[in-house]
Order: C-alpha cells, then structure tokens, then sequence
C-alpha cells in the first residue's frame, strides 16, 4: 500500500455517460450491478419500514396501537418485501453481477441483454406488487397459505402473486446468465478449481434459481387462478387439498433460504482470506459443500409441515435430511474459522462483518437443529423461535455477509474510500441491535409466543419491548452505512485499485474499472488466495 | 430434569418434561459448540493479529483428518438428537388406550369443543388431571392450529382432514390456548384456555349446567333425521351399505381400490358419496355439503362408529366417543 495521495483513473466505466438514457439502457454488467443496488435499496427501506411498524406495535400487549388489519398487512409487507425484492436479489443481482465477470477475467455477462431485461422484469415485478401492497394491502403473511389466501382473504392478492409471479423471472434469467458465465467465459488457466469460492457459491445458487423458481411461479399462479375463477386445486370443498399449496410453497421456499444464504457464504469466503492473508482452509471442502447445500436444500421442505398431519414416518425422513443439510454449512463454518489460524489477521469493518455473520450465523443454523428435531419442533414450530431462526439466518447470515461484501469491494465499484471509523461503529451498532432484536425472541418462542401476533398475553411484554428496542438500534446501524457509503461516492479519497492488498482478479484491473473491464484478458497462472505472495501492482489505462 | 427452570413455559403435561429435556440436550449441545468456534474465532483473531503490513504467514492448504472430524463428529450429534426427536414424536402420535376422546373444531376466531359425554365449550377446555385426552381435530373454514405451549403440543385444524393429537395433564391450572397457525385478522384473539381440574371438580363440571346429549346420541337422531336411514338399514330394502360394524374396517370401492373407514372416510363419503363409492351399489345417495355442519358431522361420525360390533374393534383413530361416553363419566 502506498503512502502517496491517489487519484481516479481518467478513464472508467461510470464515466461511460451521465444521463438517464446511458444508465436505462446499458448492458454493462456493473452498471446493471448498480442499478439493482439502488433499487433493493429502496425496497429494503420500505421492508424496514413495514419491521418498524410490527416492532411499533409489539410494544405493547394489547394491540392497541394499531388495528389487527393494519398490523396483519404490515408483517405481510415485511415479509414479501424482503423476501421476494430484497433476500433474493441481493448478493447475486448486486455483487454478483457486479464481480462475476471481473473475478472470472471476462469483459461482461454471457448475455449482457438479458442481465438488462432481468432489472426490468424485477421492477415491473416490485412495482406491481408495490401497488398491490399501496392500494388495499395484502394480508395473507407472505406465506399464501390456502384456503386463506384463496377463499378468505379480501386483500389484493390477485396483484400481489402476479408481481411476485414477474419477478421470479428475473430470479430464473440471472442464474441462467450466471451458470452460463462461469461454463464458458473463464479466462484462460483459470480452471474449475481456480475459481474463487465466490463464484462457487454463485453457481450453486444459480442452480436452485433455475431450477426452483418455475416452482413458486406456478404455484403462486394457482393462487391468483383459484380466487380468480374458482378452480378448487386447495379447497377441500371441491376434492382439492390445502396442504397441497405447503408441499408446492415450501419446495421453492425452503431452497430460496439458500438462495439467499449461499453467495453470503461466497462473499466471506473472499474477506476471511484476505484479512487474514491465507490460502482459505479447505478450498474443495467448502466449493462442494455450496453443491451440497444446493442439493440437499432441494430434500427437506416438508420440515416446515410437521404439526399438518403428515404421516409419521415421511416426518422421519425430512427431519433426518434436515439434520443432514446441517452438515456442509458446518463444514464451512469450521473451515472459516480454520484459516484464521497462523493468519495475520486484520480488523477491518469487511472482517468485523465477518465475524459478525460466523457469530449469528452459527446461531441461526445450530437452532435449526432444534426444529429439525421432531418433538421438539412440535412444540417450538408458528412460534417467535422460528422468528428468531430465520431472522438469525437471513439478517445475521445473509445481511452481514451483504454488508461486509459491500464494503470490501466498495473501492473497486466507486473507486473511493469510506470512513472506516464509521464503518466500525456502525458494524457495532447492527450487531448489537440485531441481537437485541432477535435474541429475545427466542425466548418468547419457546414460552409459546406464536408468531403473527397482534395482540398478546402480558407477560411476553417485556421481552418484546427488548426486541423493539434492539430493532430501533438496528435502524440506526443501516442508516450510517447508507449514509457514509453515500458520502464517499461524491467525497472519498480515492481508494487506489488494490487498497487491501487483496487477491483474485478483480483487484488485478483498475478501480472503478474501464467498461470492458481489462485491457488485456488476463491469464490465471496461480491457486486462489495464493496470499503468500504479495499481489502484482494493478496494470494502469 | 430439574423442575426450576427459569426460562421455560408451565411444565404440565406427560410430555412436558421429556420435550424440555430434549431441548436441553440440543441446547447444551450446540452451545458447547457455538461457545467452541467463537472462543476459536477470536482468539485466532487476536492472537495471530497483523503486526506489521509486510506480514506473510506461511501456507496451510487444509487438513484432511479435521475435515473427517468435523463432518463425522457433528454427524453423530445429530444422530442423536434425530433419533430422540422421532422417538418423542412417535409418542405424540400414540393415544394411550384409555384416553377420552374431544373433539375440536376451529372457526375464525374460536375454538369449538365437545366432551365425549356431550357439553360443548368454546374457548375453553375443562380436563381432569392425570386423564389422557385425545383430540380429534378439524376446522369449518381455514387452517388453524391447537397449541398448548404448558402441554408442549400443536395439532394444525385443518378443513377436511381430522388430525390428532393427545395429552395427559398433570398439573392443575389453567393454561393458554393459542391458535398458531395464521388465520386471518382476529388471528391473535383465538386464544382460549385449558382448565386442567381435580377429577372430583370436573364430574361437578360436568354435572353442571343442561343435561347435554352425548355426540352418539345426537348422532342418531341426525341420522334419522337427515334420512340416512331409509337407504342405509339393515334389511332387503337396503339401498346402501349396511353401517353395522363397517367402521374401521377394510371396505372395496367401485373403482377396485380398497380404503379403511375411518373418520376421514365417513366424513368424505357425506359430503362427496361418489368420490369413493362402495362396491355394488349405485351412485344415488346426494350430497349433503352445506346441509351439515362440522359439529354435526363429527356427531353422526362418532354415531357410525359406536355401530361397531365390539369384538372385531381394530384400533383406529377416532374410536374413543362410544367408550369415552360411559368412560368419561366415572374418570378418575
């Protein structure tokens, strides 16, 4: 790292154009990045949004904050919002789209179109749902258990399943275009197993985007098709089976969980390696056990049916391949910690949000151990300790791991620095807000809270004013990041290509880089993360 | 099992106290193993901290035998927690032979229930203590879901199907009730409570209020009353199967395929009697969708069951009302 003042490459590809028409219609796939960044952006402010007013109403025991309408709309908004436009989306069509073809040594996507028509299918997709959830709302919990959400509910759910319907296509086009990518545009000796792990983790998810996207289309479709013209598929009336829907819903539902983990467990990959200059620990062990989970994840979506009345024995059987997908992320886990050792270990915010994700996420996947267990899982199942499971997972696991990947290739998309004291702080601040929020909530759950909630008995007060407050420290620790991040676009110091000393061919080409990306295709001569030597100077325009 | 555990529910069922072991175990488990990695993950952290920028550790590229230990070591953990989680599970779903038998029916927002000998209740549950009872479960409109967090149980109502479930309390007191499965805007005011009383207070219970009519018997005057009888009688006039003893058992359909008659059945063959149509007789009988209600079905259900000969008795679910009827009035 040199100590000299640096300065912005003259050429780069955000000065590709300035006006709106050069951002709407690139097909650049760091543009494209960009673009989706800012609008999950927008919907994570809006599910948040939605989270401050369930927490709001949960202080207090009686409901009396809000009606019961309200409160059901408002949990349902948080949980479509964040799942199907934030969760999804996020590392994949954000950094993944931003670093895939950079960390492979391409020039763009296979299809840079594509990538293109893929934001937009996403925002027709959140813009009607938007509306669905403006104009009337939406109460169903963004479950759609039928017959509620067929013959029941008065809210829009037509609108709502049809957005959602859309937007799955982006879902399905970015995984074709990544698993395209990485199959052929590799640059030359950069083999399967030269792959960073971050790009193992992308084709793993790519797989089950293919693969179990169609799954909640169709059956989302059918939602929307039996309230529409009444055909029957879920209504016990008519010889159709509501339980039908969870088999359906889980089967996309359970892998989209993984969906939304596994490029978290990519992006860390990357950092720990980095800031602690080692060779990650057990490279195959980790790349396969991304396969692993994808596969696996694909077998244990009844797990989420045990108290339906499903036979005893296909009980049995997901609960023991549910303990079994338990096993790579374990694997990882262990690995992570592994390359720590003998390491020379730097506390940079990417690194505090990685021990952040190790933290929570290993509470999230060892409490899934509790619910895997059947009778356990009786009692602890539709109650705030799977809340707290999930939130453990998707906020501890897929948000940190978001967070750190943002601010470690921060440089490299903006070419600038961001204040790393507020970086730290805010780390501090999401951490410790987040445990606040959640941790009470399990707890709660195995008192006999049962989720979904508007009003409940007094002596869960207490515990829900902790996780309220905790929620209202973790707003806070989004906002900096949101606004130092901001900041630096316009006044950072500019960052130099390689301001971590980092490996792997992102950092080999300029920062922000030029549209193509590198002037000449590199040739991968070395192992990933070969951190004991020091990375080569960046080639400069 | 230590009784005084500060942050867990009421412990007052059979089951209670095995379920909350069980949690224990996985508790103490994964602590030991969160506790291990996190110790692991800062003292690496700050032990092998970068003292200066031109740090560059030697390689290790992985181990062989520590992978094998840490996929196999947690491997057999969850062995274990599996096999005691199934074991626990099996057991929830074996009703103890005595146990006496109440139905439960979900309805946006309350829990409809009946006692073998008849009272009806709603929201609330009266049971003797040291009794099994097992509930015989649906709904009228959506999913709901039973949940006794003091009991450690939950059952889903679901429309269409009869789930079951059972306890045996053990602790007098009175307990929550939730509906745990999201049923719409009043989801949180489906809470009712479960009254577990001495034996001797419940027969006052019961004695109280209006001589009730036991669901057998008000099964029979529907069935009377609803004309079942003209067709399904045992004689030449016959123009369907004869009920006499058919509960339970094995009966072939018109399509060849053969189905147990149990509660679902019965249930089914009301509503749609040609879903599945026994064999050797005509389709004529008509629907009686929207004719019944849940409660009464469940009324000439336990009506259809007590007509079977005793001695050719197969356990099956939802047998209890006949026995429960005579049984539930001299509990314990």
């Amino acid at each position: 790292m040199t100590s000299e003042r640096q300065t912005l490459p003259e050429e780069h590809y955000l000065k590709a154009g300035w006006d709106l028409k050069s951002w709407l219609l690139t097909t650049d796939h760091k543009r494209i990045g960009l673009l989706y960044l800012v609008s999950i952006t927008f919907m994570f402010a809006i599910g948040s949004l939605y989270a401050g007013i369930v927490r709001f109403n949960l202080l207090v025991p009686d409901g009396s904050q809000m009606s019961a309408e309200a409160y059901n709309k408002a949990f349902t908004g948080h949980g479509v919002v964040m799942v199907f436009f934030f969760l999804i989306p996020s590392i994949p069509a954000t950094l993944g789209n931003f670093l895939i073809p950079l960390m492979i040594g391409a020039k763009d996507l296979a299809f840079p179109r594509i990538n293109l028509l893929s934001w937009y299918i996403y925002v027709v997709g959140a813009a009607l749902t938007m509306w669905a959830l403006v104009t009337g709302g939406l109460d169903t919990g963004w479950t759609f258990y039928t017959p509620y959400s067929t013959a029941l509910s008065e809210s829009n759910v037509e609108l709502a399943a049809i957005g959602i319907f859309i937007a799955g296509f982006s879902s399905i086009l970015t995984g074709l275009n990544f698993i395209v990518t990485i199959h052929k545009m590799r640059a030359p000796g950069l083999s399967w197993f030269r792959l960073p792990l971050f790009v193992w983790a992308h084709y793993a998810t790519s797989i089950i985007q293919v693969l179990g996207t169609p799954v909640i289309a169709i059956t989302i479709l059918l939602v929307a098709l039996e309230r529409i013209f009444h055909f029957g598929f879920f209504d016990p009336n008519r010889g159709g089976d509501p339980i039908l829907f969870q088999h359906l819903f889980w089967f996309y539902s359970h892998p989209a969980v993984y969906i939304m983990i596994l490029p978290s467990m990519g992006v860390i990959s990357e950092i720990v390696t980095c800031f602690s200059r080692k060779r990650i620990f057990g490279y195959s062990f980790i790349a396969m056990s991304s396969l692993a989970i994808a596969a696996l994840g694909f077998l244990v979506w009844a797990h989420h049916l045990f108290v339906s009345g499903m036979s005893v024995y296909s009980a049995m059987v997901f609960s023991a391949l549910s303990f079994l997908v338990a096993v790579p992320s374990a694997i990882k886990t262990f690995n992570w910690t592994a390359t720590l050792y003998r390491g020379s270990v730097k506390w940079d915010t990417p690194m505090i949000y990685v021990f952040c994700f190790i933290g929570l996420f290993l509470i999230g996947g060892l409490t899934g151990l509790f619910l895997a267990s059947l009778g356990v899982d009786v009692h602890l199942t539709d109650t705030y300790f799977v809340v707290a499971h999930f939130h453990y997972i998707m906020v501890g696991g897929a948000i940190m791991g978001y967070l750190g990947g943002l601010h470690f290739w921060w440089p490299k998309i903006t070419g600038r620095k961001y204040v790393e004291a507020w970086g730290k702080v805010s780390s501090l601040l999401v951490f410790v807000g987040f445990n606040l929020t959640f941790f009470p909530q399990f707890v709660l759950g195995y008192l006999g809270m049962p989720r979904r909630y508007h009003a409940y008995p007094e002596e869960f007060q207490i515990l829900n004013v902790l996780s309220t407050a905790g929620a209202t420290i973790l707003g806070f620790g989004y906002l900096f990041p949101f606004s130092y991040l901001t900041h630096s676009v316009f006044r950072g110091e500019p960052a130099g290509d390689n301001p971590w000393g980092a490996k792997g061919l992102e950092w080999t080409t300029q920062s922000p880089p030029t549209t193509h990306n590198f002037d000449l295709i590199p040739v991968v001569t070395e192992e990933p993360y070969d951190y004991a030597s020091p990375p080569k100077e960046a080639a400069r325009v | 099992m230590s009784p005084a555990f500060p942050l867990a529910p009421a412990r007052a069922s059979s089951v209670a106290g095995e379920v909350d072991a069980l949690f224990l175990f996985i508790l103490g488990v994964t602590g030991l193993v969160a506790l291990g990695i996190w110790i692991a993950l800062f003292y690496f952290a700050i032990r092998y901290r970068r003292r200066s920028e031109d740090d560059r550790p030697a390689e290790i590229h992985g181990s062989l035998v520590l992978e094998l230990t840490w996929t196999i070591v947690p491997l057999l953990l969850m062995i274990a927690m599996f096999v005691w989680g199934a074991k626990l599970f099996f057991h929830l779903h074996r009703p103890p032979d005595d146990a006496m038998s109440v139905s439960v029916v979900g309805k946006r927002w309350m829990w409809k229930l009946q006692h073998p000998t008849g009272q009806r209740e709603i929201g609330e549950l009266h049971v003797p203590v040291g009794r099994a009872v097992k509930l015989v479960i649906t709904s009228e409109d959506t999913i709901h879901s039973f949940f006794v967090p003091a009991f450690r149980i939950k059952k889903d109502a679901v429309p269409g199907r009869y789930n079951m479930a059972w306890f045996r309390a053990t602790k007098t007191g009175s307990y929550h009730l939730f509906c745990a499965e999201y049923c719409g805007t009043e989801h949180s005011r489906m809470i009712g409570r479960v009254v577990v009383m001495e034996p001797e207070e419940y027969q006052v219970w019961l004695a109280g209020g209006p001589a009730p009519e036991s669901p057998v018997l008000a099964g029979e005057k529907l069935f009377s009353e609803l004309n079942c009888i003209t067709c399904h009688r045992p004689d030449d006039a016959a123009r369907g199967p004869v009920l006499h003893g058919s509960f339970g058992r094995s009966v072939s359909l018109a399509s060849g395929e053969r189905v147990v008659a149990d509660a679902a059945y019965v249930r089914e063959s009301i509503l749609s009697p040609a879903a599945k149509l026994a064999a050797g007789y005509q389709p004529v009988m008509p629907t009686y969708q929207g004719q019944v209600s849940e409660e009464q079905l469940i009324s000439l259900i336990a009506y259809i069951e007590s007509l079977r000969v005793p001695s050719e008795a197969a356990p099956a679910p939802g047998r209890a009302p006949a026995r429960a009827r005579a049984g539930g009035a001299e509990s314990r």
